[in-house]
């Protein structure tokens, strides 16, 4: 449910870097680890981007996968169990170096062309 | 008219992040702990709260509620004589699931902050959105109660790695129920290996004076802002 919350946040930050251009297309990496729902997100941002220079721009979402790494043996694996230990060494210091992502990536604007003088 | 990129790279909560560090800041400069404190509906925070904050010895504390609507657990706190302010996270209707920075932001000047060492903020009960919003808090501590079933840290991982400390709560219940206990603490220990537990009943008093500890421990550490 505070997938209402969160495409209210991805509509500020689209629109801040918009500065007031009409905005096509909003990019969001959305790390694993989060607990957003891409369906609700998409569902909530058709809403919110009502009335602003977003209303109409397609959100595209890049799923990140949770990566997790060993403090102890260096080992690196991809996350596909809550499992937070070392599957090699079995040590518990392991940290996460990707899945917690929630950023806007990037968004796509549109501009006047630009005609050169003659 | 033609179509350009722009590059954002910008994490969505940050404005967020930022308000939550103010708060910080206004509760270090006053010495002031601050837990945030989460749970499922009914798994007992509030009367987990009432049973600890009666008896904290030489902790002056205050309690910030969080709910949908209504003022039902903060009248509970202050029959206690103990300061609570509500916050209601409903504009109208719907309302929001959890509470964020700027939600405590806006209750931090009705708040002792002169008078108090610790601040409790009882969340919105959920075990999905508070986890994904910091409000300020020093300490982040869940409630789980044993009725809710031993597979719950690894439906719920986000906020069982996002905490300092969970409760097991309803304890006394267990010799009713086919919760079984060590396969929800190995769950737990998968989820976020060796983090702080204690099993309580909010019914019984077990395990409460151990809770009691934790809040005065986390309430007299150093405060960065002192």
């Amino acid at each position: 449910m505070h997938e209402l919350s969160i495409a209210s946040a991805v509509v500020a930050t689209a629109e801040r870097h918009a500065e007031g251009r009409r905005t096509t297309v909003v990019r969001l990496r959305v790390g694993r680890l989060r607990q957003v729902v891409p369906e609700s997100l998409e569902f909530y941002f058709g809403f919110v981007t009502e009335g602003t220079v977003c209303e109409g721009a397609r959100l595209e979402l890049e799923v990140v996968p949770g990566r997790l790494a060993c403090s102890d043996c260096a080992h690196e694996w991809e996350l596909d169990a809550p499992a937070f230990w070392c599957p090699a060494c079995a040590s518990s210091a392991v940290t996460v170096i990707a899945g917690n992502e929630l950023e806007v990536e990037s968004i796509e604007v549109e501009e006047e062309a630009c005609i050169a003088p003659r | 008219m033609h179509r350009t990129k722009v590059k954002v790279l910008e994490d969505v909560l940050d404005a967020n992040g930022t308000l939550a560090a103010a708060n910080r800041a206004d509760f270090d400069r006053h010495s002031v702990t601050v837990v945030n404190f989460m749970s499922a509906p009914g798994a007992g925070k509030t009367t987990l709260l009432e049973r600890a904050l009666t008896g904290l010895e030489g902790v002056r504390s205050a309690v910030l509620e969080g709910d949908v609507q209504g003022s039902l657990d903060a009248d509970r706190i202050a029959s206690l004589h103990v300061p609570v302010t509500q916050i209601n996270t409903d504009p109208g209707f719907g309302g929001e699931c959890h509470l964020d920075a700027n939600m405590v932001r806006s209750a931090i000047p009705s708040l002792p902050l002169d008078e108090i060492d610790l601040l409790v903020i009882e969340n919105v009960g959920n075990l999905v959105c508070p986890a994904e919003f910091r409000v300020g808090e020093d300490y982040r501590v869940m409630v789980s109660s044993v009725t809710e079933g031993e597979d719950k840290p690894l439906k719920y991982p986000l906020m069982f790695r996002a905490c300092d400390l969970v409760l097991v709560n309803k304890v006394d219940l267990l010799p009713h129920l086919e919760f079984d206990l060590e396969k929800f603490l190995h769950h737990l220990d998968a989820v976020h290996p060796g983090v702080d537990r204690l099993l309580v009943s909010a019914k019984t008093g077990q395990g409460i004076n151990a809770w009691r500890d934790w809040l005065v421990t986390a309430a007299t550490r150093e405060h960065a802002g002192v």
